[in-house]
């Protein structure tokens, strides 16, 4: 199983990806709102999962710039900050023209999970009088004029548990109707997808949708095609295509051992 | 302990026998574990404007023109791997020893932690207590400077906290009996901090289960009023599908099958869990049904499961053919 992960990395092979329904969904979301709209983009996951979630984080982060929406970052989960600083840099070398505080923010993590969510979707003061910096709301541009998450056109929310998505659709998507977007892991997709179309406008499955959003993105803009950065869940669909054609076989190889065994009366 | 196989020691021997081996060889021959970076400056001065909470207005300038009382800082980016060379040869970049030692106790800790493939060992051991202990650290000193002071010390000492570490914060100014409601506000928590730190002490422990029957209480509540109304409403809302679907006025064969399979899978799964009447008969066929939607459910979850976690270990080994070892060629 290692040999089958490393010898694609090595050799770096890759596979086109073909755009899903369910990536499409989450990628028109994000397409399709005007220049210039307020995103929140909630991290809500740290270090341990971060081989299976900053690949599409990234990608919503470069989809966001490359639209020139006003992104307001945050996280739920107290190792969520690095993740976040991650997207800032991303922002920094390859969109210089994006200005601190005029295109983009970031907010500390604030403990409490959901009960963060309830109160900020009534007031953002409450919860962030200051940003990350320690800047008043009320002296950058982006955040001057925001009062609560309901004056945020999206929410993205990247996830590796809880609080995550489940608690943003509890506790923004539904209470305010407010179009939410998720990108999680594959433990949690299964448990997100019922909450199709009417919570959630899409959702994001594992490292797979993230490859599907990367060539989504690329096919929109090449110049991100370009990019060796902005194909990461791309190169890590090689591995993963070698490593579960191994394990098929092994489990079709198992089987028919045990039905031959089975056949001759060992087992 | 269980002592590993003898297969599996020799496998990992040859292993780490191959790998020693391919670190030699990059060593003598690349930049394997080294990082370079590049320096950028950055310049503020002060400007004769005010914002609206009294503070000087700094601006950007040019480091080269910065002056004694302007405000300097450097920051380094690491060279990509395609520019490193040029870089070098043009004495742009300058070797980082502190990120090098910090790459090279990364790649040192991932083979810690796969070490366990092996068996246990001090080595997993150590590195497992590291992170452990450096996570605990760090959600502690977090908790301190993104909470603690920002949330709590700034609504009981504004003035205090803003003249000492932030700057920013712009309390609204309150007299007579909004004073004191705000600071009771603050002052209860505060006092259930110090109840909850109780269980610290010697004796007295029960002190702290008041503050955490409070916390699980408040908790639950809130929690439930989130799922019955995403969770359980909207879902009964949403379960509730019209069986014949049209598009463009035409019957949509593929949609009605698909709310028909929706309407089943959840009418048979809830049946599987209906214990009030014996599992026989149509009752019986109907909760098998049911196990087989769970079945599929559950065998989505794992391959799911399967994929992430084969993301995962793509991205440490990313991390040590790529970013430590110089391995994977640069595109």
């Amino acid at each position: 199983m290692l040999l089958s992960v490393a010898i694609p990395i090595l050799m770096k092979v890759s596979f086109p990806e073909e755009v899903s329904p369910q990536t499409r969904m989450v990628f028109d979301v994000i397409e399709n709102l005007p220049d210039g709209s307020n995103v929140l983009l909630s991290y809500d996951f740290d270090p341990a999962s971060e081989g299976e979630l900053l690949p599409m984080a990234q990608a919503f982060t470069r989809h966001c710039c490359a639209k020139g929406h006003k992104q307001y970052y945050m996280t739920l989960w107290p190792l969520g900050s690095p993740m976040v600083d991650k997207s800032l840099d991303t922002i920094r070398s390859e969109y210089p023209d994006m200005i601190y505080g005029e295109d983009f923010v970031k907010f500390d993590y604030k403990a409490g999970g959901e009960v963060v969510i309830r109160v900020i979707g009534t007031d953002l003061r409450a919860m962030f009088p200051l940003d990350s910096s320690g800047v008043s709301l009320d002296e950058l541009p982006m955040t001057k004029n925001i009062k609560n998450l309901q004056d945020m056109d999206v929410i993205v929310n990247v996830s590796a548990g809880d609080p995550g998505t489940k608690q943003w659709v509890q506790f923004a998507s539904t209470p305010y109707s407010l179009t939410t977007v998720s990108g999680c892991t594959g433990v949690q997709a299964p448990q997100m997808y019922p909450y199709i179309p009417e919570q959630l406008a899409g959702v994001l499955g594992a490292i797979k949708a993230a490859a599907e959003y990367e060539q989504a993105i690329a096919e929109k803009y090449p110049e991100i095609a370009s990019n060796p950065s902005a194909q990461e869940a791309k190169r890590r669909m090689g591995p993963q295509l070698i490593a579960h054609s191994l394990m098929v076989g092994l489990i079709l190889l198992g089987n028919w051992i045990f039905f031959v065994s089975r056949k001759r009366g060992e087992a | 302990m269980e002592k590993p196989q003898g297969s599996n020691t020799l496998i990992w021997s040859i292993v780490f026998i191959v790998g020693a081996i391919m670190l030699l060889i990059s060593l003598s021959t690349s930049r394997t574990g080294q990082v370079w970076v590049t320096p950028t400056h950055h310049a503020f001065t002060v400007t004769s404007e005010t914002n609206s909470n009294g503070g000087a207005v700094w601006k950007s300038i040019d480091p080269s023109t910065a002056t004694n009382g302007d405000i300097t800082w450097t920051t380094y980016a690491a060279v990509p791997e395609v520019e490193l060379e040029d870089k070098i040869t043009s004495n742009e970049a300058s070797l980082s020893w502190p990120r090098t030692i910090g790459l090279w106790l990364a790649a040192m800790f991932t083979l810690f932690i796969l070490s366990f493939l092996v068996g246990d060992n001090p080595a997993y051991k150590f590195a497992e207590a590291m992170v452990v202990g450096t996570s605990a650290g760090y959600v502690m000193v977090i908790g301190i400077w993104d909470v603690f002071v920002p949330d709590l010390l700034a609504n009981l000492f504004p003035e205090t906290i803003k003249g000492w570490v932030l700057p920013g914060l712009s309390p609204e100014p309150l007299e007579g009996l909004g004073y004191a409601l705000h600071l009771v506000q603050y002052i209860i928590p505060a006092i259930l901090i110090v109840m909850l730190l109780w269980n610290l002490m010697p004796s007295g422990g029960w002190i702290s289960r008041w503050p955490i029957a409070l916390f699980i209480g408040v908790t639950a509540g809130f929690r439930m009023i989130g799922a019955i109304e995403a969770d359980l409403l909207a879902q009964i809302r949403a379960g509730i599908v019209p069986l014949w679907q049209t598009t463009d006025g035409v019957f949509d064969f593929w949609l009605s099958f698909k709310y028909f399979t929706i309407t089943i899978a959840t009418l048979s799964a809830m049946v599987y869990f209906f214990f009030s009447i014996e599992h026989k008969g149509f009752i019986g066929k109907t909760a098998k049904v049911g196990i087989w939607f769970m079945m599929i459910t559950f065998g989505a979850s794992f391959g799911y499961t399967v994929m992430g976690r084969i993301a995962l270990l793509a991205a440490r080994l990313e991390f040590l053919f790529g970013e430590w070892l110089h391995f994977i060629p640069a595109s």
